[in-house]
């Protein structure tokens, strides 16, 4: 009992000191009104159902409390013998459902126009991930990406385990953010590789669920330039509170310089992806994309967690046959929570990861991976 | 009266085996009354781990994983292990009693209902040792998350579900069998106590709906161990039937949990307040029409999954429909308390503490129901505020209001007041610094089932947290209640409470292991 209760008064002294420094911290009571015309719509409504509610409960309550206070027993209140009454019944019935048609007229008309993701000026493919999303900018009228990245949870794990100090944006930042221009209507089609998860950012009043197999559509004009900040919604695993997402909206001129930007950089990595790396680059580089998308399962140091997530460290695949290792990572193991990464990744971080683990928690194959190496096994297959 | 012809040759056997091969059904009350009990605090327990975690953002005392199979144990052991069970329980005691009956109507059936749910339990709750651990996919197991994505112990996982599910399918046969054969004579049906009332219409909700739960686990099973791909986009299944079909039985359990709480303040309240129940009639359409409400709302659950519009504007129009009825209840309990003549003795403190708060959960739910201002709450800690708000001071109140209230019928003796107030005003306050703060997270933006969260929530998760830590030690206040009760102190009279009205009051305090054997005086049954 005792060691308990130091616990929780060590966590009572961190919470007072905490609250003391972090007074500047927003105490945020109520939904965002948001930066489009859907959110604020979406707003109205739920503070009208809100005043409703608070009307309603004022009355109840207030008769309740009336009673309470003047019909008690200490009082000498004699209780009367009325038990019934059709006609007060009637009334109580009628009343609420009056009300509920006021309430449903403004919902079924902000839903309908919530619901009409036609004539899109843009079309965005958001695909979820174990742990992290996909953006894929969809050319006109074709399912097929000219811009595709991954964009993932840039936290670094020492803040997150309290080894470094949290910064303001901590768990809402992301390596590569989505970028939208402003003004323009942008349709997302949300879908998922894996599990479901929700792709949800509060400021545009989006959120739809990415399921495997499904297709679904939702759509914002956003009206301000900013950074927009939201999470993934429905439960998907182990990293689930880690898979922000961050929306850049900006002005068509910024919005349309970044997107060729992108695309000489798809080019340029195109052309990286046959070149020869060194072992102290694809270490370094190995090191990171592990840290980033491996260590959630594997662990730190490689340990696993038996049976689902199974050790590197010394592990027969990674000390084995380096092409069935190659085959592994590129097309996971179906029916487990193995991805399979020949999209995640780019060959050089394919290839650097590779020569990361083969070479790391005690595993010493001396291998040394290079891009021409997984590029070899994707054209085989 | 009837107790003194009571059968005296019939006593309780001794020791173990009057647990173990009971058919009487107060021992099986009290079995379930304890084991439910147990499972609170087992249920309790693992949220306190919850909460301790998140007192401050940052990973401090759990892993992910750990954290996700202790919001799912939280879950499942207080829906089917605590609530649940308490209910039953209350059944069990209370039904005969209430009907002028001398037992359940399938004694054996009785027993074996109660005794194969601690192997449920066990089962659910060895997981936890497992290798690749609990659970961890939440209480609503979301496939394909629960299925190619799970760990290995969701096996063992569906084999407890479908325990349980026997388990309350014959509880209900047993209780739907009890109230319509067993009645004494002059009980028509609209004199029943409302209790005896909203229990029938739960044990049909529950027959209804076990099945489906039996069946989307065993849809379950199929996807994992026999290659179906029922819920598996990449054979040709789909994960929204996965939702539909748990929904299907999800919402009218959440309404299982419910309508026997309303039952129960249905009783305290006339009793406390010295005046008649009023509009009973309409509390029995209105329960009637919930439950029937209750199977065409289900979707409501899933305005986020890409439904067409149609689809969402009938479940949404279904699902504010409910606030109608549930309305006329709320209406009807406070004019009873109107000009009645009041005093406030801890089941009356429970009972106006259910009607205030289950009530400001029933708003949120109406706000819930409006799709678009949903697809903003959906999935965030508003949602968790819900229904909390309408299970832990609705059907975990409604449960210790009823246990205050015939805790002297069981015992023989009065528990004693000033800790049951205690009781009270602790776990008051702290279900609502505990929940109310809940609310403004979730409109804030933060996602439920996350174990570490951004800097802007931080003020009111450590809030919440501290009322979690009140509440839950404000239980073990209840435990020594109940043990002291039993022990002794004041006698008990038949009566008890100075309004009390019903049969189970013209029985001796405590009420003799066999009651109504033969049947009451039908002068004894009046109008609720
Ligand atoms: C006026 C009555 C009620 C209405 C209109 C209502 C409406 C809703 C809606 C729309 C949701 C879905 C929210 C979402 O996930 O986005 C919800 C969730 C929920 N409600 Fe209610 N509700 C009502 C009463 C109740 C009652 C009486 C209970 C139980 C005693 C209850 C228990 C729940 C639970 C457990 C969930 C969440 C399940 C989960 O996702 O884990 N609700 N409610
Ligand atoms: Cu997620
Ligand atoms: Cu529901």
């Amino acid at each position: 009992m005792l060691p308990k209760a130091k616990l929780w008064l060590a966590l009572t002294v961190a919470a007072v000191s905490m609250f003391s420094t972090n007074l500047q911290a927003a105490w945020d009571l109520n939904m965002p009104q948001g930066v489009t015309q859907i959110s604020r719509e979406t707003y109205d409504l739920h503070m009208q159902i809100l005043w409703w509610c608070v009307a309603i409960g004022v009355i109840v309550f207030g008769v309740m409390l009336w009673s309470i206070i003047n019909h008690r027993k200490s009082k000498g209140a004699v209780s009367a013998t009325f038990h019934e009454s059709t006609k007060v019944e009637i009334v109580w019935t009628i009343i609420p459902f009056i009300i509920l048609i006021l309430m449903a007229i403004p919902a079924t008309r902000v839903l309908t126009q919530a619901y009409d993701a036609s004539e899109s000026d843009l079309d965005i493919q958001v695909i979820g991930y174990q742990w992290r999303w996909e953006y894929r900018y969809l050319r006109q009228d074709s399912l097929e990406e000219e811009v595709s990245f991954f964009s993932s949870l840039s936290t670094s794990r020492e803040q997150i385990n309290n080894q470094l100090p949290k910064e303001e944006s901590y768990l809402l930042e992301v390596d590569n953010p989505l970028v939208i221009p402003i003004n323009k209507k942008v349709r997302f089609l949300v879908t998922s590789n894996d599990v479901i998860h929700a792709w949800w950012v509060p400021d545009f009043a989006v959120k739809k669920d990415a399921i495997p197999g499904f297709i679904n559509e939702i759509w914002a004009i956003v009206e301000e330039p900013g950074v927009y900040r939201g999470q993934c919604a429905e439960l998907c695993g182990i990293e689930h509170g880690f898979m922000p997402i961050v929306v850049h909206a900006v002005p068509q001129d910024e919005y349309d310089a970044w997107y060729a930007g992108r695309q000489e950089q798809a080019a340029a990595a195109q052309a990286m992806s046959n070149s020869e790396i060194t072992r102290d680059a694809a270490m370094a580089e190995g090191e990171a994309v592990y840290n980033r998308t491996c260590v959630a399962c594997h662990q730190a140091g490689g340990t696993g967690l038996a049976p689902a997530f199974p050790a590197l460290a010394g592990s027969s695949v990674v000390n084995g046959d380096l092409t069935a290792n190659i085959e592994l990572l590129l097309n996971g193991v179906p029916g487990t929570a193995m991805a399979a990464y020949a999209r995640q990744l780019n060959p050089v971080e394919l290839a650097s990861t590779l020569t990361y683990i083969r070479n790391s928690f005690g595993n010493r194959t001396g291998d040394l991976v290079q891009p021409a190496d997984v590029n070899a096994i994707l054209e085989a297959q | 009266m009837s107790a003194a012809h009571d059968d005296h040759h019939h006593g309780p056997a001794k020791g173990i085996s009057r647990w173990l091969f009971t058919t009487n059904h107060k021992d099986i009350g009290s079995l379930y009354l304890w084991f439910s009990f147990a499972m609170f605090l087992l249920g309790g327990t693992f949220a306190m781990v919850i909460r301790a975690e998140l007192f401050q953002p940052g990973l401090q005392l759990v892993e992910p994983n750990f954290f996700n199979q202790m919001t799912t144990m939280h879950g499942l052991i207080m829906v089917f292990g605590a609530v649940m069970p308490a209910f039953v329980g209350l059944a069990n005691w209370m039904i005969p009693m209430m009907i002028g009956a001398p037992d359940m109507a399938l004694p054996r059936m009785n027993n074996w209902s109660f005794w194969i749910l601690p192997f449920a339990f066990a089962m659910l709750s060895s997981t936890l040792l497992m290798e690749g651990g609990a659970p961890n996919f939440g209480w609503t197991f979301y496939a394909p998350l629960s299925t190619t994505y799970a760990p290995a112990s969701v096996t063992f996982f569906i084999f407890a579900v479908h325990i349980m599910g026997a388990s309350s399918i014959m509880g209900s046969i047993n209780i739907i069998a009890t109230i319509l054969n067993m009645r004494a004579p002059g009980m028509t049906l609209m004199k029943m106590p409302l209790f005896v009332w909203t229990w029938l219409i739960t044990a049909y909700l529950l027959i209804a709906v076990m099945p489906v739960l039996a069946g989307v686990v065993t849809m379950m099973l199929f996807d994992i161990h026999f290659g179906t791909s029922f819920f598996n986009a990449a054979g040709g299944g789909d994960p929204v039937l996965f939702q539909h079909v748990f929904w299907f039985f999800g919402h009218p359990e959440v309404y299982i949990m419910i309508l026997p709480a309303f039952g129960v303040v249905s009783a305290i309240i006339p009793t406390f307040a010295r005046k008649r129940l009023f509009g009973y009639d309409s509390m029995v359409y209105a329960t009637a029409s919930i439950a029937f409400l209750s199977f065409i709302v289900w979707a409501h659950h899933m305005f986020t999954v890409g439904m067409p519009i149609a689809g969402e504007l009938f479940f949404m129009y279904a699902t504010m429909l409910i606030a109608v009825p549930t309305g006329v209840k709320v209406f009807n309990w406070v004019a009873t308390m109107f000009r009645g003549s009041m005093t406030f003795e801890t089941p009356m403190l429970f009972a106006i503490a259910f009607v205030v708060l289950f009530t400001m959960g029933g708003f949120t739910g109406l706000m819930l129901a409006i799709t678009p201002a949903d697809f903003q709450y959906h999935d965030t800690y508003f949602v968790v505020a819900h229904f909390h708000y309408v299970l832990v001071p609705g059907a975990v109140f409604s449960i210790m209001a009823a246990t205050y209230y015939w805790l002297p019928k069981w015992t023989g003796y009065m528990y004693d007041e000033r800790l049951g107030k205690l009781h009270f005003w602790l776990s008051f306050i702290g279900v609502n610094v505990l929940f109310f703060p809940q609310h403004f997270l979730g409109l804030a933006g933060m996602p439920r089932r996350i174990p570490d969260y951004a800097l802007q929530f931080a003020d009111f998760n450590w809030i919440s947290s501290i009322g979690g830590f009140l509440f839950g030690a404000s239980q073990l206040i209840l435990l020594v209640v109940v043990i002291k009760c039993v022990k002794g102190g004041k006698k008990a009279t038949a009566q008890v409470w100075e309004g009390a009205q019903g049969l189970e009051w013209t029985v001796e305090s405590p009420a003799p292991y066999h009651t109504f054997t033969t049947p009451p005086d039908p002068k004894l049954i009046h109008a609720q």
